[in-house]
């Protein structure tokens, strides 16, 4: 417990020291509050505001969990595809890559007429922006498998499935996790732009929208909802860092980072 | 130190068969590297093990023992000659436990290849797993474990595929002299309980002299044979008897010359 306590230290001495440099610099500079609110002020819009922002907080995280699941199982199933099929791999890696560059909202229109305002389409939007990262490292993880081990598992009569069930996946697990914490790190981002490209119903339509009204007038609100986006973003990274540790304890061991 | 190497129980059959169990006839193994440039590994190999043998294959380092085991496990195919060998399982040089899987499933991972469950195999994977001297490392990752364990470990896996011909590829390289003693010993008792044909490749001719019942020379590569010697030495062995002096000594020389003699 204390030394995990001294770990964060670093991370919070930091922050607090950015803090105080923008803190000042507001003061010093007297730059209009529209146009950057000092910390304190964005404390106390997020204070005041909290229930607004936390409900629109709760529409987006559900977003961001549910689309990065998507985003999961859509990469892992197209790596192991791409593994398996040399033709796959040639047909449809480019276009993978070549998804990345496409500006989401030429296709927002398309999303809501095909699924409406609900959750579904922003989900897609997330795991469009999300999936790349996992197929990348997932299928280098597949290709950087010890030759020696499918050769092992073949002596021992292992049929092509087994093989890939007791070597090649859990040898690419950990290059997998991996990719699933760069997707996760710009997921929350894609919340954000897939609130702000297709447009909700809803009471709450999530912290994005909300962001985006507030920006012009109530600059200190944009900044505070900001700033819970961000703590999102760093604790979801966290949670999967520790859940890597779980599922594959035996990569943290050699590269020895998070401990 | 242990010095004494048990006996080994009389050779099994297997499927009836007469004569030799595994037989090579003119087998050469030639590989092609991707800038079109050639290796021969094996040149017109011939060579033959009874039932129930130990076939011990020494060679200097390039020579090709590890593609032998490779064609005989079925892992290659010849480029010419013919081969007859029952279905024959690995031992591969480096031990290759897998680090995801506890040294007890990677013991047992022949079994659940075979369909087990996880708990079945782990169950019948456990009585020898004991017995060979690892009990309290059932739940140990592979890097828990020492050289030693992990080649018990190793050697368990291939024994439980229950394949009735082992090839080992140096499977004591690694270790250090007390411990590849040791671990001598230990396998000629766990063969003289669970008979198998066996093909050890090892670069050390003591350790060839004092386990098999036959020594297979290879020239440096391309490999050919260049002597098989028969070990028709009785059973417990010591590396400080004359014969296993004598016959080591005879073993090197050839070796070193790269012929007999
Ligand atoms: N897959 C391969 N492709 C090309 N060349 C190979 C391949 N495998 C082995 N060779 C070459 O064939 C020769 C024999 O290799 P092999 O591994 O069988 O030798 P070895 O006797 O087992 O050597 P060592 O004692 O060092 O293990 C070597 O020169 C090696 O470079
Ligand atoms: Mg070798």
């Amino acid at each position: 417990m204390r030394r995990s306590a001294l770990r964060t230290l670093p991370a919070i001495v930091l922050g607090a020291a950015l803090l105080g440099a923008w803190e000042a610099y507001v003061d010093l500079s007297g730059v209009e509050a529209d146009l950057l609110p000092a910390p304190h002020a964005v404390a106390s819009a997020l204070w005041s505001n909290g229930g607004l922002l936390w409900r629109n907080f709760a529409v987006t995280a559900e977003e961001v969990v549910l689309g990065l699941g998507l985003a999961l199982l859509g990469g892992l199933a197209l790596a192991v595809a791409i593994h398996l099929s040399p033709l796959l791999r040639r047909a449809a890696y480019p276009l993978a890559v070549g998804s990345q560059a496409v500006p989401i909202p030429v296709i927002g229109v398309l999303l809501v007429f095909w699924w409406g305002f609900g959750l579904f389409p922003k989900l897609v939007v997330i795991a469009l922006i999300c999936f790349f990262p996992v197929v990348v490292s997932t299928v280098d993880g597949l290709a950087a498998v010890d030759p020696e081990q499918p050769k092992l598992l073949r002596t021992l009569d292992a049929s092509r499935w087994q093989s890939f069930r007791f070597a090649e996946l859990p040898a690419a697990l950990p290059a997998a996790l991996s990719g699933a914490r760069i997707a996760l790190a710009v997921g929350v981002i894609g919340a954000f732009i897939a609130e702000t490209t297709t447009p909700s119903t809803g009471a709450y339509p999530g912290l994005g929208r909300e962001i985006i009204t507030d920006v012009n007038f109530q600059t200190a609100r944009a900044y505070a909802g900001t700033a819970m986006l961000v703590a999102f973003a760093i604790a979801c990274f966290y949670a999967l860092a520790i859940a890597e540790r779980r599922l594959a304890p035996w990569s943290i061991r050699t590269r020895g980072e998070t401990r | 130190m242990p010095t004494q190497l048990q006996s080994r129980a009389q050779p099994p059959t297997f499927g009836g068969g007469t004569g030799a169990h595994i037989a090579l006839e003119g087998v050469s193994r030639t590989y092609s590297a991707r800038n079109g440039a050639e290796v021969q590994a094996l040149a017109e190999v011939s060579l033959r093990a009874g039932a129930g043998e130990l076939l011990a294959v020494v060679g200097p380092s390039g020579c090709g023992k590890s593609t032998l085991l490779e064609l005989l496990c079925r892992l290659q195919s010849p480029d010419r000659g013919s081969i007859s060998c029952p279905p024959a399982v690995l031992m591969p040089q480096h031990d290759l436990l897998l680090p995801w899987l506890s040294a007890l499933d990677n013991a047992a991972l022949a079994l659940r290849i075979a369909g087990a469950k996880r708990a079945q195999a782990r169950a019948r994977a456990e009585g020898l797993f004991v017995e060979l001297g690892l009990a309290g490392f059932q739940h140990a990752r592979p890097h828990e474990l020492s050289g030693g364990m992990r080649q018990r470990v190793a050697f368990l896996r291939t024994l439980l595929s229950g394949k009735p011909v082992l090839c080992l590829d140096e499977p004591f390289g690694a270790l250090d002299a007390i411990t590849r003693a040791e671990m001598q010993e230990w396998l000629a008792g766990t063969l003289a309980g669970e008979p198998r044909t066996v093909v050890l490749v090892t670069h050390d001719v003591e350790e060839a002299i004092l386990l098999a019942d036959s020594v297979v020379v290879l020239s440096p590569r391309p490999g050919r044979v260049v002597a098989q010697l028969e070990v028709e030495l009785a059973r417990p062995r010591r590396r400080t008897d004359g014969d296993v002096i004598a016959l080591r000594e005879r073993a090197l020389a050839i070796l070193a010359t790269g012929s007999q003699s």
